[in-house]
């Protein structure tokens, strides 16, 4: 075990750096860029039982410190990720994969995760009940506490690998939901998926993004999405992966010192893509810096700290 | 792709809202013309990009009209000044099935990418013709810059202002073995529609990364989805469900 290693649900990481989903396709193009298998792991585009062309353009919008998306899980469909976006991905990448999972129904969740629980080299599913660009699936899971067991305890039920579930900040109290998860079986949890956001275009007078609202990330979310994982690390007894506008080795860190197991990086990688590369180089310094021996011991480090 | 720090050497104002800014860095990632660059700006979250004008072995040059905060922060950059670019994006047209004469269709500041392909395009041996088309006279830029390669250039303003009055497509020559098209969405339709030669259209969209990885830019073809960044932006007539 290195200084940088952690282990999520049972399984080592090398590091606790992660690309998020949806920013970092199959990772093969990535790879022609920088070796990827420098990665902790990393998160693959969200895969749905069907294929999505996803939302009309224009599904982006710049914020300040951040972007919204509304692209709306366009993914060629289960059965060819499998045949051929998982092959590519095994000819660039050779640890355990974590495979981003949505739906629109509780069986279509079920039947994908079915599908990637049979790839060897899936080491986790990561099953997103909170994206928040389609109708009548995404969202409306991770939003309601029942909705969100119904969807974790159907995917358990289906494969034995762990079972990360994706939480969605737009609601009102995320450690309810996160609870429900972890009652119905969750092996972990990771947050925050985007917030709910939109711009309007000053000339037009009319949204910016053709759907109207998008998914906000960026560093802009970054103290929402730590405050979160302080909350939802302090209340279950399951791993946190924490995400939500990291964007340097120092939030790496204090994303563990909330109580992340481990960190996504989204947003960072579509404006640098190096990003992640750079994060984890820059990890050993930066924990020097601030006298940290190993990662594992600092997670969830500011747990303890009581006003006196 | 490759990332690299540029510094200004100028950056001048060529018509009315439209400037030309020259980079010098290293251009080795840019292999042909219609691509295009991601510039980072001060401030601002998401990369800019803006087409290839030119490029030579030590420096980009790039015309760009001012059209919202970035490109205004751009506009107020002087020479001396350096930008962090990601260099070599999108695949740019393709110059081998051009024949003998082909035409060259460009709509303000659909114009510049058009610029290194006559360039190539004339250095291959090909007869080349530029229809070049503006909304009015004081919006006129780079027509001397076509000539001077050898271009035979028909100019058009929809005032009437300057050269021809009207559309691109109102001019077209009668002869020519295939087309390539840079400007707004509705003029590369009318080209689509217009010209029955082959030929392909460099298409924009807004974007986020600039080179694939965040599907904000994909566009619906005969042949599935595709990113205007990466798998674009330069796409064959035949490819884009346009006939209607």
């Amino acid at each position: 075990m290195g200084r940088l290693s952690v282990s999520l649900c049972g399984i080592p990481l090398d590091n606790p750096v992660i690309p998020a989903s949806g920013t970092f396709g199959y990772g093969y193009e990535f790879a022609e860029l920088y070796d990827i298998n420098i990665l902790g792991t990393f998160s693959f585009k969200g895969t749905t039982k069907e294929s999505r062309f996803g939302n009309p353009t224009p599904r982006i919008a710049e914020c300040t410190a951040g972007m919204i998306n509304a692209v709306g899980l366009q993914n060629p469909g289960v059965e060819r990720v499998i045949s051929e976006e998982l092959p590519r991905l095994r000819s660039c990448f050779h640890k355990p994969v974590m495979a981003n999972v949505s739906g629109f129904s509780v069986a279509d969740y079920a039947y994908t995760c079915e599908r990637l629980d049979a790839e060897p080299q899936v080491g986790w599913l990561e099953v997103n009940v909170s994206c928040p660009n389609v109708h009548g699936g995404g969202m409306s899971f991770g939003t309601d506490p029942k909705a969100a067991a119904e969807v974790t305890r159907a995917v358990k039920k289906v494969t034995k690998k762990p079972v990360i579930v994706k939480l969605s900040p737009n609601v009102t109290d995320i450690v309810s939901i996160a609870r429900a998860c972890e009652d119905a079986g969750a092996d972990g949890v990771s947050l925050i998926n985007t917030l709910l956001g939109m711009r309007i275009d000053l000339k037009t007078r009319r949204p910016v993004i053709a759907n109207t609202m998008g998914g906000f990330s960026g560093p802009a979310i970054f103290p929402v999405a730590l405050r979160m994982v302080y909350q939802v690390s302090k209340a279950v007894g399951i791993p946190v992966v924490g995400m939500g506008g990291v964007s340097s080795a120092e939030d790496v860190i204090e994303m563990l010192l909330a109580g992340a197991t481990a960190v996504e990086v989204g947003a960072a990688n579509l404006v640098d893509p190096w990003a992640c590369r750079d994060i984890v180089s820059a990890l050993p310094r930066t924990m020097d810096k601030y006298r940290i021996n190993t990662l594992e011991e600092i997670i969830g480090g500011a747990h303890s700290w009581q006003k006196t | 792709m490759r990332q690299g720090i540029f510094t200004i050497t100028e950056n001048v104002p060529l018509a009315a809202g439209v400037y030309r800014m020259r980079l010098a860095g290293d251009t080795s990632a840019i292999t042909a013309p219609g691509q295009f660059i991601n510039i980072r700006l001060n401030g601002l979250y998401l990369r800019r990009p803006i087409s290839v004008y030119d490029a030579d072995g030590d420096a980009v040059t790039v015309i760009y009209k001012t059209v919202g905060r970035g490109t205004e922060q751009m506009a107020r950059m002087r020479a001396g000044e350096t930008l962090d670019a990601l260099t070599g994006l999108g695949n740019g047209y393709d110059t081998a099935p051009a024949g003998e004469h082909p035409l060259l269709l460009g709509g303000g500041v659909g114009v510049p990418p058009l610029y290194l392909l006559a360039k190539r395009l004339i250095a291959g041996g090909r007869r080349v013709s530029a229809v070049l088309g503006f909304n009015t006279r004081s919006e006129v830029f780079c027509v001397s810059e076509f000539r001077a390669l050898g271009c035979a250039v028909t100019v058009t303003t929809a005032d009437g202002s300057c050269g021809e009055k009207g559309f691109v497509t109102d001019v077209l020559p009668a002869d020519y073995s295939y087309f390539y098209a840079c400007g707004p969405l509705p003029m590369l339709k009318a080209v689509c529609r217009a010209c029955s030669a082959p030929g392909q259209v460099s298409l924009e969209e807004r974007m986020g990364c600039g080179f694939g990885a965040c599907m904000g830019c994909t566009i619906q073809t005969k042949n599935g989805p595709r990113r205007v960044c990466k798998d674009g932006p330069v796409f064959r007539k035949e490819e884009l469900p346009w006939d209607a």
